[in-house]
């Protein structure tokens, strides 16, 4: 069954202390259901991707909060919990409700709200997303993670401190035309190596911040008649990887990232050489690398050098990857960030989106959870 | 002063993992039946799902296969140790394990750097494996 994105929305990601999870959940998905001319009294389901809302806020039953707040206190609502992936997965359930026939307008939300709480309590509440039991011993931090995951990749392929900081200059040059975005000012690789140390190699400019914020997509089984371009569900894939940090064989590539857009081009029937434009998961400089060689985007090892030389910049690549920003830029409220990656491709195949690439008919959603834990890998085309 | 560190409960698939560190022991797991080798230790083979499974003491040496130093605690328990550096060790048994690296200057840290392990105690009841240079 053909499937369609007929509406998204997103709150600005940044700082939104005075807001909580809920409310943040109902006014992006307020606004979605807005945006695709669908009337509340329709929506069948809804699915709230959210990573730190027990932990942080103490607060359970957050889907029918959702619900109710958005004036829909009956239809089933499902929480999902995937660590940066939650919104990702929540899309893949939505997808999937619409696919089965089980909904014929299915509601996705990510939300998150982590700067009410201290920095100390956030980080330690992130670290939630590791194997907590056992590598949480260590005091092992996410950007420590995915230091040791620069670390391996300078070993095995000599990717540069220079080629990684370049992704933060693109992310941030793409950023500055998005108003939605934490973050609108460039950065320069000495900016970016200058910047305070956190987990070597990486510094502060490396790491995306703590923010707020939410996203919201509604997905239908009608094709939209709205005047903008309708936006297919071409694919929407999800895997698992090794959640524990001694699992990972190779540090350099996350399992679930490749098995997930292996299954997506398949579902597709599309390879990446087909794609004009990406949002992925720069939750780290190095992340941005790995995913592109993960995604098939760029050569095994290259991609350091290939984003360097901006083949994956806006006017300059053939391919844009992260044309909003990224989470370097947008900010990385953690359980909204799938979501508002598609927010993003799917004005970008309207036609629509601030910074526009031209002639997009196809593009890509990649969210990725803990450390590789899981992935969803979400292909949308101008139908 | 830094708060307490966050201890693992001892109970579930880690405990024995734990009890055998606080011995002075590394363990890893060995399938009997598929010969993979689990690391921690799991209630059945993450390759062939078997029950079979037989803790093994590793010697505690390894190389390093990558690291980073931490100069923010990520959390606040680890504040008065920073910079400290975490490592994954490739042991000689075929076996990678996450850890902390002491008695090491971050500067001198190499990736393929030999270590040995070493075993601290956080608390009176908890152990965890660290590692080092080696002595060679
Ligand atoms: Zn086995």
């Amino acid at each position: 069954m053909n499937v369609y994105v007929a509406g998204t929305a997103m709150t600005t990601f940044g700082r939104h202390p005075e807001a909580n999870t809920v409310e943040l959940a109902v006014e992006a998905g307020r606004a979605a259901l807005e945006e695709a001319g669908v009337q509340p009294e329709d929506v069948d389901t809804v699915y709230v991707g959210n990573f730190l809302g027990q932990s942080l806020h103490h607060q359970g039953v957050l889907a029918s909060l959702v619900a109710r707040g958005l004036g829909l206190p009956f239809v089933p609502a499902t929480a999902v919990e995937g660590a940066c992936a939650s919104a990702g997965i929540a899309l893949r359930h939505a997808v999937m409700s619409c696919r089965v026939g089980d909904a014929r307008v299915a509601l996705a939300i990510g939300t998150e709200q982590l700067t009410a709480s201290p920095v100390p309590e956030v980080t330690r509440g992130l670290a939630e997303a590791m194997d907590r039991e056992t590598d949480g011993a260590t005091g092992l931090t996410f950007p420590g993670f995915f230091g040791l995951v620069a670390q391996a990749h300078e070993t095995r392929y000599g990717t540069t401190r220079e080629q990684t900081a370049s992704v933060v200059v693109k992310n941030r040059r793409h950023g500055r035309h998005n108003p939605l975005a934490m973050f609108r000012e460039e950065v320069t690789v000495d900016d970016v190596l200058g910047s305070r140390p956190i987990a070597d190699p990486l510094r502060l400019y490396d790491c995306s911040p703590i923010s707020d914020g939410a996203a919201a997509a509604v997905v239908t089984v009608d094709r939209p008649t709205t005047a903008q371009s309708a936006v297919e569900v071409l694919a929407c894939e999800q895997a698992s990887g090794p959640a524990s940090i001694s699992d990972i064989e190779d540090l350099t590539s996350f399992p679930a990232t490749t098995s997930a857009s292996t299954c997506a081009y398949a579902r597709a029937g599309i390879t990446a050489a087909d794609l004009q434009v990406v949002e992925l998961h720069d939750c780290f400089s190095v992340a941005e690398i790995v995913d592109c060689e993960d995604l098939g985007l760029l050569p095994r090892g290259e991609a350091g050098a290939a984003i360097t030389d901006g083949a994956t910049t806006f006017d300059v690549g053939k391919l844009v990857v992260n044309p909003s920003g990224g989470l370097l830029s947008r900010g990385h409220p953690v359980g909204a960030t799938g979501l508002a990656q598609i927010h993003e491709i799917t004005a970008q195949l309207r036609g629509t989106a601030a910074q526009q690439v031209e002639g997009a008919e196809l593009g890509m959603a990649h969210n990725l959870g803990g450390c590789g834990a899981s992935a969803t890998v979400t292909i949308l085309g101008r139908a | 002063m830094a708060a307490t560190k966050p201890i693992p409960t001892l109970r579930g698939e880690e405990k024995v993992y734990f009890e055998e560190a606080k011995n002075g022991r590394l363990v890893y797991q060995l399938c009997r039946d598929c010969a993979q080798r689990i690391f921690y230790p799991r209630t059945v083979c993450t390759n062939c799902m078997s029950e079979n499974l037989e803790y093994v003491a590793s010697a505690g040496k390894g190389t390093i296969y990558s690291f980073t130093t931490l100069h923010v605690p990520g959390h606040p328990e680890f504040a008065d140790d920073v910079p400290y550096t975490v490592v994954l060790v490739d042991l000689e048994e075929g076996v990678r394990v996450l850890a902390d690296l002491v008695d090491c200057d971050p500067d001198d840290v190499k990736v393929g750097m030999s270590v040995e392990v070493l075993f601290e105690a956080v608390t009176e009841d908890f152990t965890v494996p660290r590692f080092r240079p080696s002595a060679q």
